[in-house]
């Protein structure tokens, strides 16, 4: 009887002696941390992908918290959703920009450029562009090695297995601009997203002059100026042999589209334009 | 015998051309000369589209403290100044220059009789002042392969007292004789470039390092030098990368060049044999650096050899000379199998730096697959610096440039060690170098924000 | 425009050795003393080495196929090396099925549970030779006398090893015939009774540059550095039980072991004292696998403190 006693009284003692200290230090190391900063991780990806410039969601909640307004503050990844919950937290309005999306330019898949070499190095395109030219001739086109692919924590970037060259899944872009950061081509930009996500963007980075371009990728802009002739609202300027629509100038009437001699100028998620026809559609035809 | 301790590797020599004399190629019709064959700023062209120009001709100025000239060599008439596309595939501006009569006329008097500008009691008398001058005027480039102009290496900075000027002629490289069959047949007047540039930098001595799988190159040059008590030779034992600046360094004087200083740091300047012939060549004959000799070589070709080609030439007119390439010929490098490059463009002209064209076939020219691995420490023991090749390469892939740094990334000399002994084939050096180049971006990074 | 041609950065050129015939290489390494094994313990023998071999690769197969959806490796020889050094490590009169969880523990646990080749922390084979140890302690240390009876499985009549007797107190050091010893004549594991046969392995090993004389050298000069201390003789040591089979074959596994040479000779030369350590003053008659298995656990701390010198570096007070 005497040892259980004996057991009860060693094991309590250091559990209560145990307890007090603990107590004691937790006062004494206890850190203030500003309950909002909590409150505004909560609504961040969680994801640390970098795109707000700080080096991850809790330096960014520290940063809203310290700065107390959210001038130069933006959490790309977490969309305006997640910015006006911040304001709310914070007590202050968004005038934060319009969402971002990243838009590759180039189109210059393997069948149309000339290609000048098999590489046979390590997975990478920060590699290959020390290689010289790479697999074409274009100095300023698409790697296809998938840097921006390893970069992207939100699985939106793949290389098409077809074209070789990166492909942005707009429903999954944050516009973080992590594969704007890491390309060495600098091909990747961030544009407004647009009305329904309706975009129209030179899908080239070739700076080389025409002739010389031309021989290069047959999808090259060769800088000959048709798309910002035929622009009503002045929003293409050509430089450097490569022309470049202003998205907020950009009306998107889509006729330097159509104008475009090498159809360098993409659009995107525009409704189908309607094919009149007296055939049956495909449904249709499906019934016997 | 001389060697550094530390790693080091043995690839097999493939001396396919060692004994091979050194082939005089005839000037071409038409040369290509990049504005950018060397480290620096470009030159500047000094003519235009229609003039007359003649071998040897300065057809560009050097642009800057660290850049260097470009001289012709042929006769002919300046067609255009025009983009082409170098090795790399990339395009960069070029001086063409089309050959004509005169340029006939030329080729026949620098294979018959060389005409000297210089005696050697003239050149003996030659002032520091001078031989710094004809460096720079005849666009002399470091022609082991780095291109950093001569001229700037000639003069020391003042408050560096040199001891040593190291001449390099190991040639650790597998497959290059370039500079084996140079040493054979020039050993004179290399040994006379090393006196000049010996005087212009000051040195109270200068030591020719060599292999010693070249043992003719070391007689022959050990005979050239009796006459000069300040020159000697120095036997090196045959393992890569020998021929490496602080490897070499550290196995003829002993010393260490300190991480990220320079080997003026160490008392000494490191030059190749192949400068010291240009340079010899640039004083005595008034000949500027418009042709070298190369090595056109690998077991694809039907006739390796080494030859003197004219800058600006056409590569694949160079590699037609030793038989061309096969159906079955799958990389071109230019320089070593261990530090050359791949090229992509074989319609590009010749530059200063290319000291050998290497073919490999079909089979031998890809990479092996990439396996796990297996940490043998391999990569460690080989490292001539030192260094930890598995893990800097793993930083450099995962893109952590503080940690790359931190482990010494910056002293990789990208010998490619590592690469070559890993048994699970990893690019090691490929992401190293990318590492480099990351931490590179980097501290330019901070330059501009401060 | 002329041939398309490949391109890469240098170097353009590679040494012959691979992964596999590393791998391959200690395996033939392994050849002699497994015919020494086989040669004492017969038949028993020869069915423990099969079974672990064949276990050991199916149970690779299965995993990287099935489980991981990998590309299987097992042509490269790791899983092979894996189930013969565990078989090494085993006495010869052993049932099938402990052989077969001894592999699964090598493999599934030891190996694939990290990541598979080059992520192991702790060495495979080891950590099935001690899982079978402390689970079935009575069936992994009853050893077969050697050469009694060469048709025998497991009903092969058992005796002591020699650090057994040692360590009872049963039979003196003095009365040891070393010869003996290192010839094999003596109970033990099917693989570390013939202390010549490891160093002729040993020895091939060396002479192909598969290990480096590090590892193996320094576990032994901390084993003699430690029988000194203790006052036992220092040959016994190394000859009897798994220290020269561990130091050769064990300890210098690429994986488990540092990458700098220096971190080498620490890491061996504690492999040995630990040893000793335990034979003198543990339970266990032998400590080998403990030994390797706590310094694979330090192995990562020493590759992080344990740096090769660089080259040029500078020292911290010319830089001040």
């Amino acid at each position: 009887m005497s040892g259980v006693f004996f057991a009860i009284m060693v094991l309590g003692g250091t559990g209560i002696v145990a307890a007090v200290l603990l107590s004691i230090i937790s006062k004494k190391f206890y850190v203030k941390e500003d309950s909002r900063i909590a409150e505004i991780e909560s609504l961040l990806p969680g994801a640390n992908c970098g795109g707000c410039g700080q080096s991850g969601c809790h330096a960014f909640a520290v940063a809203c918290c310290e700065a107390g307004n959210l001038d130069g503050l933006d959490c790309p990844g977490g969309g305006k959703d997640a910015m006006n919950g911040i304001a709310a937290i914070l007590g202050v309005e968004n005038h934060g920009g319009p969402a971002k999306v990243a838009v590759v330019k180039c189109a210059g898949e393997c069948n149309e450029r000339v290609r000048s070499s098999y590489y046979d190095g390590a997975k990478s395109c920060a590699i290959l562009a020390t290689c010289g030219s790479g697999e074409s001739y274009c100095v300023y086109g698409c790697l296809g090695c998938g840097d921006c692919v390893d970069a992207c924590v939100f699985d939106a970037l793949r290389i098409d297995p077809y074209s070789g060259i990166a492909v942005v899944d707009d429903s999954k872009c944050t516009g973080c601009g992590a594969c704007m950061k890491v390309c060495p081509r600098n091909i990747i930009e961030l544009r407004p997203y647009g009305p329904r996500g309706m975009r129209v963007w030179v899908a080239c980075s070739n700076k080389d002059k025409g002739a010389v371009a031309m021989k290069e990728c047959k999808r090259a802009c060769i800088g000959c100026g048709k798309c910002s002739r035929v622009c009503s609202h002045e929003a293409i300027t050509v430089a450097n042999n490569l022309a470049y629509i202003d998205a907020v100038k950009c009306k998107l009437c889509r006729k330097c589209v159509d104008t475009c001699p090498t159809d360098a100028i993409h659009k995107t998620n525009f409704p189908e334009e309607k094919v009149y026809s007296n055939q049956p559609t495909g449904s249709d035809s499906a019934v016997n | 015998m001389g060697t550094f301790k530390k790693g080091g590797i043995h690839p097999p020599q493939n001396k396919l051309t060692a004994g091979s004399p050194i082939v005089t190629l005839a000037l071409p019709r038409r040369v290509e000369l990049l504005l950018s064959q060397h480290i620096g700023a470009p030159a500047t062209p000094i003519v235009g589209k229609g003039d007359i120009v003649v071998r040897g001709q300065e057809v560009a100025k050097s642009s800057g403290f660290v850049s260097a000239s470009v001289h012709t060599p042929i006769s002919g008439i300046v067609k255009k100044i025009d983009t082409v596309r170098n090795v790399a595939g990339q395009p960069v501006t070029a001086i063409i220059i089309e050959a004509d009569e005169e340029n006939h006329l030329a080729d026949e008097e620098r294979r018959t009789n060389k005409t000297r500008v210089r005696s050697d009691e003239e050149l003996e008398r030659l002032t520091v002042e001078e031989i710094r001058a004809i460096a720079r005027s005849s666009g002399l480039v470091g022609l082991g392969g780095a291109t950093f102009p001569a001229s700037v290496k000639l003069a020391p900075p003042k408050e560096s007292k040199i001891d040593f000027l190291i001449v390099n002629g190991a040639e650790c490289e597998p497959y290059l004789t370039c500079d084996h069959a140079l040493m054979r047949e020039s050993g004179d007047e290399i040994v006379k470039g090393v006196e000049l540039m010996r005087r212009a930098c000051d040195a109270p001595e200068a030591i020719i390092g060599i292999e010693e799988n070249k043992p003719d190159a070391i007689e022959i040059l050990a005979k050239a030098s009796e006459p000069y008590a300040a020159i000697r030779i120095e036997p090196l034992k045959a393992k890569y990368p020998q021929g490496g600046e602080k490897q070499l360094v550290k196995a003829i004087t002993g010393r260490e060049i300190k991480s990220g200083c320079l080997p003026a740091s160490a008392g000494t300047v490191v030059h190749n044999v192949a400068t010291a012939y240009a340079l010899y060549n640039a004083a005595a004959y008034g000949v500027p650096v418009i042709e070298r000799v190369v090595t056109v070589t690998g077991k694809d070709l039907s006739r390796p050899g080494n030859f003197l080609a004219p800058i600006g030439m056409r590569l694949g007119a160079l590699i037609d000379y030793a038989g061309g390439l096969r159906e079955d010929s799958g990389k071109v490098i230019l320089g070593g199998p261990m530090m050359g490059r791949a090229a992509i463009n074989l319609d590009a002209p010749m530059v200063k730096g290319i000291s050998g064209v290497l073919v490999m076939a079909e089979d031998d020219s890809h990479r092996r697959k990439e396996e796990p691995c297996i940490r043998c420490a391999k990569c460690v023991d080989v490292c001539p610096m030192g260094l930890e090749p598995y893990l800097i390469s793993t930083y450099g892939r995962l893109r952590l440039v503080d940690e790359a740094q931190q482990n010494g990334a910056r002293d990789c000399i990208e010998c490619g060690c590592c690469s070559y002994i890993c048994p699970a084939s990893r690019p090691l050096l490929d992401y190293i170098r990318l590492g480099k180049k990351l931490i590179a971006d980097k501290i330019q990074r901070e330059k501009i924000n401060k | 425009m002329s041939k398309i041609l490949n391109i890469s950065l240098p170097p353009h050129i590679h040494a012959p050795g691979s992964v596999a015939s590393c791998m391959w290489r200690v395996n033939i390494a392994l050849i002699p003393a497994l015919c020494c094994g086989l040669w004492f313990f017969g038949i028993g023998a020869a069915i423990v080495t099969v079974v672990s071999i064949a276990s050991c690769m199916l149970f690779e197969y299965v995993i990287t196929k099935w489980m991981l959806g990998r590309e299987p490796r097992i042509s490269d020889g790791s899983a092979a090396l894996t189930g013969l050094l565990l078989a090494m490590n085993l006495p010869s009169n052993l049932p099938i099925w402990i052989v077969i969880i001894g592999a699964f523990v090598a493999i599934g646990i030891g190996k694939m549970s990290f990541g598979g080749l080059g992520c192991n922390i702790f060495n495979p084979a080891l950590v099935g030779r001690v899982f079978l140890l402390l689970s079935f302690p009575v069936q992994m240390t009853s050893w077969p006398i050697p050469c009694a009876d060469r048709l025998a499985y497991t009903d092969a009549v058992t005796g002591a090893t020699t650090l057994q007797l040692l360590k009872s107190g049963a039979m003196q050091a003095s009365d040891m015939d070393l010869w003996n010893l290192a010839l094999g004549g003596v109970g033990g594991s099917l693989g570390e009774v013939g202390a010549l046969a490891i160093l002729i392995g040993g020895c091939y090993l060396l002479i192909t540059r598969v290990i480096s004389w590090h590892i193996p050298v320094a576990v032994c000069f901390g084993a003699v550095v430690l029988s000194l201390c203790a006052g036992v003789n220092p040959l016994i040591e190394i000859l009897a039980g798994g220290l020269l089979l561990g130091a050769v074959f064990m300890a210098t596994d690429y994986v488990t072991s540092p990458m700098a040479k220096r971190g080498m000779l620490i890491y061996g030369f504690l492999i040995g004292a630990i040893t000793i350590i335990i034979r003198c003053w543990g339970a266990y008659p032998e400590g080998m696998s403990f030994a390797i298995l706590i310094m694979n656990g330090f192995t990562p701390l020493i590759n992080r403190y344990v740096k090769p010198r660089r080259f040029g570096a500078v020292r911290r007070a010319e830089a001040a």
